[in-house]
């Protein structure tokens, strides 16, 4: 079953005030780099129920849609 | 040139949000309804299925679910509404910079001058429709049309997810043969009044002579002729972004309840008008007006209602005579004979607190600004301390006492005027 799953993310701010997300923290301490963040445009999830700014990310050559819902960080997670 | 209007309407808003945030529930009937132990449960929205089931908005929870046994209600998240209907009025904002809002899920968009830009008023309808899709996960029905009477008309004639343009070729087929209640502000006494002279359908009150509509309805006649025949010429009100929702120009001011419990006699009354005041009192020094005239609004267990209004001696912001007035008005017109369920306060007549005001000789000016200053001193303490920090002792001692209007208050659809 998919999940919605909060997560730790590391961001960067830049000047403009964008907000770029470099690494999600996973809870069991596993650390994700974000190689290429390849789209960001407000988005919905429809599989776990959600809104927010979805940035689609490549992660180890996947690609992952990660939302950042104010405040909170989102991923659409299969694990239980 | 002609212009270009859109209304769209996002189709059962609270319960299409539940459900994109519940998928769990996404195939079942869902209703969003209030919370029944603090009397306020009422069907506030539902989606298709329970629709097909024949739930109907405004009924009581209990009579839903002798309908749709398995209907499923969530309780409201008025929070994530309003960032909905911000978000939607982005979507808006990025084909017109004049948005109006009629509610939380409803506007008006004047795009005449985006159509060289991003296309007929039919495109620009599809292009919202796919972006509030998109972004949002909800869906609209957009009207397109080329005053905001039938552009809010054709956002109600196909639902859900649906675009109507209603041109200046159809609007007689589309329009006219619809019940003439379905017109905007024809509500059902005005509805009643116009079937006794044999007006049926908007057709039928478009081709009556306004001169006999002016002479049974007011000025009213003019206006609604006018409604339906097309010849509303009220521009789209462009909206501030900074501003949060109903901050264009007040006309009044108030809040209303209905009590976790009936109210009995004039001591409760008296509790929940100076409650309701506190609230009303404060927004209205926030907004930097006084007020001429308060009314009460009060419901009794048999679900009647009326209103009733008093000028005030001097223009006030002070809770304690708008308070006064109230219960004045409340005793010159209610008896008790039932039990009441629900009350509010407004005010309106606004003006300016800049405003001078002609004293009297015999009036106490000097208790007056003595009040005001009390006034601003509380309202100085609950801004920094929550809005239950100072109560009126009044306001002890009851299980009622907890209600908090000013923090519970929001937004809802003001006049079309």
């Amino acid at each position: 079953m998919v999940i919605k799953k909060f997560v730790q993310v590391v961001a960067r701010f830049q000047e403009d005030g964008k907000m770029i997300p470099l690494q999600v923290l996973w809870e069991d301490g596993r650390v994700f780099e974000i190689d290429r963040v390849l789209d960001m445009r407000p988005g919905v999830s429809m599989k776990v129920g959600g809104q927010g700014i979805r940035y689609t990310c490549r992660i180890q050559n996947k690609e992952v849609c990660l939302y950042y819902e104010e405040p909170k960080w989102f991923v659409e997670s299969k694990e239980k | 040139m002609e212009r270009v209007i859109l209304h769209s309407d996002i189709n059962s808003f609270y319960a299409n949000v539940e459900c994109l945030y519940h998928p769990e529930i996404r195939n079942l009937p869902v209703a969003v309804g209030g919370n029944p132990e603090k009397r306020h449960g009422i069907i506030l929205a539902k989606n298709q299925k329970a629709k097909e089931a024949g739930v109907k908005t405004g009924e009581a929870l209990w009579q839903a679910r002798q309908k749709c046994p398995n209907l499923v209600v969530m309780p409201p998240n008025y929070e994530l509404y309003l960032r909905f209907s911000r978000l939607a009025r982005k979507i808006y904002n990025r084909y017109s910079n004049q948005v109006e809002p009629f509610g939380l899920d409803e506007s008006w968009f004047d795009v005449t001058n985006s159509v060289k830009l991003y296309g007929s008023g039919e495109e620009i309808a599809q292009k919202v429709s796919q972006d509030i899709q998109n972004e949002l996960g909800i869906t609209v029905s957009i009207g397109v049309s080329w005053n905001k009477i039938f552009a809010k008309f054709g956002s109600d004639y196909k639902k859900p997810n649906a675009i109507t343009v209603i041109t200046r070729d159809n609007y007689k087929k589309i329009i006219w043969a619809q019940e003439v209640g379905d017109l905007l502000y024809i509500g059902r006494s005005t509805k009643k009044k116009l079937m006794k002279y044999g007006i049926y359908t908007i057709g039928q009150l478009a081709q009556t002579s306004p001169d006999f509509l002016v002479l049974q309805l007011g000025k009213m006649g003019m206006v609604l002729w006018r409604f339906a025949n097309g010849l509303d010429d009220s521009p789209v009100k462009p909206f501030d972004e900074q501003y949060n929702g109903n901050e264009r120009i007040l006309k009044s001011i108030g809040n209303s309840i209905t009590t976790p419990r009936d109210l009995k006699d004039l001591k409760d009354v008296k509790f929940i008008i100076y409650m309701l005041t506190e609230s009303v009192a404060m927004r209205l020094r926030e907004t930097g007006c006084y007020c001429l005239t308060v009314a009460i609004h009060v419901r009794n267990k048999e679900l009647e209602s009326f209103t009733r209004q008093m000028k005030l001696s001097k223009p006030s912001d002070l809770t304690k005579e708008i308070a006064e007035a109230a219960i004045v008005l409340f005793e010159n017109n209610y008896d008790f004979s039932s039990d009441i369920r629900s009350m509010g306060v407004r005010v309106t007549d606004l003006v300016p607190d800049s405003t001078p005001i002609q004293l009297d000789v015999f009036g106490n000016e000097e208790i007056r600004m003595r009040q005001a200053r009390l006034d601003d001193a509380v309202d100085d303490l609950r801004k920094r301390f929550g809005n239950l920090a100072v109560r009126r002792a009044v306001t002890i001692g009851d299980q009622m006492s907890c209600l908090d209007p000013k923090k519970e208050h929001v937004i809802h659809p003001i006049g079309y005027f």
